[in-house]
């Protein structure tokens, strides 16, 4: 089979990493330094002997076994089923001996979005979705092949049936399973046919999940679960003040501690090293550490909150423009304005940052809960010096992502002290060292401006963010593993440093503007300015990314303007909106369901919001009341959702609906602050997370849609906290401008 | 030698006592279900059951437990343990999995208490257990399904 192009794939996400890096780095590709070539698919399934293997993604086995290779993490959002879903509708296989198989960090299993092998930015189903109906297609047309040769019939006369070719004029049946030899030596066919929509038995079906059971009876290995023969057990303490480096330490209380066998200093911080985890941390916190006076102690949220609010009046960076915006607000019969603020936010995952890693003299292997595979082996490489064909990654069950476990600095961790005790180590993370020791998403301020005419129609609209740019403090991690394979290392991390130094200063405002820029709604003049300016605080992916905080901007000031000319928020949009445009039809729905227009039960009150997320549409009213002290009860959340064909409508909804969890987490509940250059918060005390007293009642509805499938995991992030703040003005009158409201 | 039964099985305690049951469980007996995720009682993660109550094994030191008997997720069983396990299933309950079986152990000690809860109820016994993946209405949903199926 040929690779080809996808249909319909987005590239949008991140820039276009490769030409960014400059075309003369492409003359590498066939160099094949080191172990960085592109394994053939056979290559990849080296224990399954007398299988049918037509790809790299997809075995069958003599014993009915149906085994998909998925090249993501699965770390809750059921990408697992969704992909082998995916494989077995096309292969025609019986659920029932489907199995899915984590895929090794290797050239093939790269993400396309990304050039590497990455779980990140919703983009899983929509990469997968033709490579893996191809891959799954083959295998069957090899089976189908395989029996009308046996038979002695033409294959057109064939057909497949949950795992059984059947050749009905002559009632002969064969399993998958008793094919699998006689497959295994055609050739993979080159051209595939794809069945048609009509006849999906699976895909858009509420199949289970498939890793259920062993997430409910403990059997489940997560990353801080690894146990290797030999193992020694190792946490970190990390510089209080962001960017600190050790001066000295003195480790003389813990020397005699039981268990523990070597402290000392690595990149990011000191390392101890014991027997067991309990060991470790206990030793750590008797280890006095110097660090070394550091420019940003200076920094404080409050600070920062004063200086941007400065900022709002100088002019950003032109991001987007259509129109003329100054004209229009001079004609205009009346403007608004308003200034919302966000914090800094952690990922907060329920499972701390951990990495286990085995470094010996010629290989290197780790398990690593990460969304990023190939970030984790060059990491590796850098460290041990190794090949890439030297480096195994396993991934692991991961407890929760978020964006988080891209960045791979706890990996980097694990390889450097394994390295230096000459012993396979996990390295655990308390909780207070991962909430301080995060990428965070960025605080931001947004200003926004509104022209409306006589009759209340807006016509101009301004929107100013100020802030930092994560783009900026991860494009320099991500461009050496983007480079394409076989671009010796040494030029990899060149052009990472190099990008290090150069991008922060080109890149900034790109994708610090999503979701503020295109505007969905149809205003004849819009400017979007961006601002930069950035404190030093590490910045990541927070899911959701900017969405997370420039859809609360857009989507409360879309509200603020229908108060301000007496409109109803859902006829202003609607009449803002193209009416053939999916994000119209979806506010229809939400409206609908939810019975916007009708009076709400007693003192509850409706706010909604609705958005284009790349792609994924979404709309939702979210029913709320609030109490004493402005404390705000969410009850009922009606979401209607377009994302394109939807593999499995369960993990969709839930995806939605813990979507809305965290997003609500963020609006009512946790942000992270800095005083004197260090984190406030450290733990689920001071970074409250949402809990099960406090989940409203969600409803999904999904627009049937015969497009290819759009991300989904991300997606409803973003929706909660706009919806709640605009009801909280139909409740009080009031608006909401800062978040989180009950910090 | 102080001891302590957990699964059934008996353990002499050969460390220090004032280690968290949850990193004896862990690190010396190698059963890995029961969670890490805040250590300071915030979060549920390493809910276990001493003596048949749901206790926080993250900030329990084993010189409170010595003599008692320990389950874990991996030690859970009978009829409520089966109820639990199918409306889990039935409800698909886990996202990232990784609060699950705090969840599961905290459900099955109060559903022992409350045979027949309310809404209401639940929010309260479980509001201890954070899920950061948002599964509180299936977990909600889940918990009713079973207490169904446990009428007598
Ligand atoms: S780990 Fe014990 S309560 Fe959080
Ligand atoms: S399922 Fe992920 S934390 Fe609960």
């Amino acid at each position: 089979m040929k690779e080809e192009p996808l249909a319909g794939m987005s590239r949008r996400r991140f820039l276009k990493i490769g030409a960014l890096a400059g075309a003369g780095l492409t003359v590498g590709i066939y160099l094949g330094t080191g172990g960085e070539r592109r394994k053939p698919p056979t290559e990849v399934w080296p224990d399954r002997k007398g299988y049918l293997k037509p790809n790299a993604w997809v075995c069958v086995g003599p014993d009915e076994s149906v085994t998909v290779r998925v090249n993501h993490t699965e770390m809750g959002q059921g990408i697992t089923t969704a992909l082998a879903m995916i494989v077995a509708e096309e292969l025609d296989a019986d659920w029932a001996n489907v199995r899915v198989d984590i895929a090794p960090a290797e050239a093939l299993y790269k993400n396309p979005a990304f050039n590497c092998q990455m779980t990140a930015a919703s983009t899983s189903v929509q990469t997968s979705w033709d490579p893996l109906r191809r891959a799954g297609a083959a295998a069957r047309q090899m089976l189908m092949a395989a029996a009308a040769r046996t038979w002695d019939v033409p294959i057109g006369e064939c057909r497949t049936e949950r795992g059984v070719v059947l050749h009905e004029e002559s009632d002969r049946r064969l399993r998958y399973g008793e094919l699998v030899e006689a497959a295994a030596k055609l050739a993979e066919p080159e051209q595939v046919i794809l069945k048609k929509r009509g006849s999906f038995r699976i895909i858009g079906h509420p199949i289970p999940r498939l890793d259920t059971l062993e997430k409910i009876n403990g059997s489940a290995v997560f990353g801080i679960d690894v146990r290797v023969p030999g193992m020694r057990n190792a946490t970190v303490v990390h510089a209080p003040v962001f960017g600190a480096r050790v001066v000295a330490f003195d480790a003389t209380a813990v020397g005699q501690m039981p268990g523990v066998h070597k402290v000392f200093e690595i990149s990011s911080g000191i390392a101890v090293v014991a027997d067991t985890f309990w060991q470790a941390k206990t030793a750590a916190e008797n280890i006095r550490i110097q660090w070394a006076a550091e420019e940003r102690e200076g920094l404080s949220s409050e600070a920062l909150r004063t200086r941007w609010t400065g900022l709002c009046g100088t002019k950003g960076k032109s991001m987007f423009r259509q129109g003329d915006v100054e004209q229009a607000f001079e004609g205009a019969a009346r403007t608004i304005q308003a200034i919302y603020e966000l914090p800094y936010q952690a990922h907060a995952a329920a499972e701390p940052m951990n990495c286990t890693a085995h470094v010996e003299k010629d290989r290197c292997e780790i398990w690593a809960p990460t969304q990023n595979q190939d970030g984790a082996q060059e990491a590796a490489a850098r460290i041990t010096g190794l090949g890439y064909d030297r480096i195994v990654v396993h991934t692991p069950f991961v407890g929760g992502g978020f964006g988080r476990r891209v960045t791979v600095d706890y990996v980097a961790e694990a390889v450097e002290i394994s390295k230096a005790v000459r012993a396979p180590v996990k390295v655990t993370w308390t909780r207070e060292e991962d909430m301080r020791n995060d990428f965070y998403r960025p605080a931001v301020l947004g200003m926004l401006e509104a022209a409306l005419d006589a009759d209340g129609r807006p016509i101009a609209w301004k929107h100013r963010i100020i802030g930092p740019d994560h783009m900026a403090h991860q494009l320099p991690r991500l461009i050496p593993t983007s480079l394409p394979y076989g671009i010796p290392r040494a030029l990899r991390n060149t052009a990472g440093a190099l990008a290090s130094m150069i991008l922060p200063r080109i890149v900034p405002g790109k994708k610090a503007i999503e979701g503020a820029a295109p505007l969905s709604y149809a205003l004849a003049n819009v400017a979007v300015e961006y601002v930069h300016d950035d404190p030093g605080i590490p910045l990541g992916f927070w899911r959701s990314v900017a969405f997370s905080q420039n859809v609360f901007f857009v989507e409360s000031f879309m509200d603020e303007i229908a108060a301000a000319a007496g409109r109803d928020p859902l006829e202003l949009r609607l009449s803002l909106l193209n009416p053939a445009l999916r994000l119209t039809d979806v506010l229809k729905l939400a409206a609908e369901k939810a019975n916007w227009g009708q009076p709400p039960p007693a003192n509850w009150y409706r706010g909604l919001a609705a958005y284009d997320f790349h792609g994924t549409h979404l709309a939702a009213v979210a029913d709320i009341s609030v109490g004493k002290n402005d404390r705000i009860r969410v009850h009922r959340v009606v979401c209607a959702v377009n994302c394109g064909v939807v593999v499995n409508p369960k993990l969709v909804a839930a995806q939605i609906t813990g979507g809305i969890a965290f997003g609500l987490t963020a609006a009512l509940k946790s942000r992270i602050t800095v005083t004197k250059g260090r984190v406030d918060q450290g733990n689920f005390d001071d970074f409250p997370l949402l809990r099960m007293d406090e989940m409203p009642d969600v409803e999904v509805h999904i627009v049937p849609s015969a497009k290819p499938p759009t991300g989904i995991g991300e997606s409803a992030v973003p929706i909660i906290a706009p919806a709640v703040a605009n009801a909280f003005f139909t409740a009080t009158g009031r608006r909401i401008r800062k978040l989180p409201l009950c910090p | 030698m102080p001891s302590i039964k957990v699964n059934g099985k008996r353990y002499e305690i050969e460390i220090d006592l004032q280690t968290p049951l949850l990193w004896y469980l862990r690190d010396h007996l190698g059963l890995m279900g029961a969670k890490y995720s805040c250590g300071i009682a915030e979060c549920g993660a390493c809910t276990v059951h001493v003596d048949g109550e749901a206790v926080l094994a993250c900030v329990t030191p084993l010189e409170d437990v010595v003599g008692t008997s320990v389950t874990t997720i991996e030690g859970l069983a009978g009829n409520m343990a089966d109820a639990l396990f199918d409306a889990w299933t039935a409800e698909d309950v886990p996202q990232c999995g990784y609060c699950q079986p705090g969840q599961i152990m905290t459900a099955s000690a109060f559903l022992s208490r409350n045979p027949k809860p309310t809404d209401a109820q639940i929010d309260e016994a479980m509001s201890g257990v954070l899920c950061r993946c948002g599964t509180y209405s299936a977990v909600r949903n889940a918990i009713h399904r079973a207490a169904r199926r446990l009428q007598p």
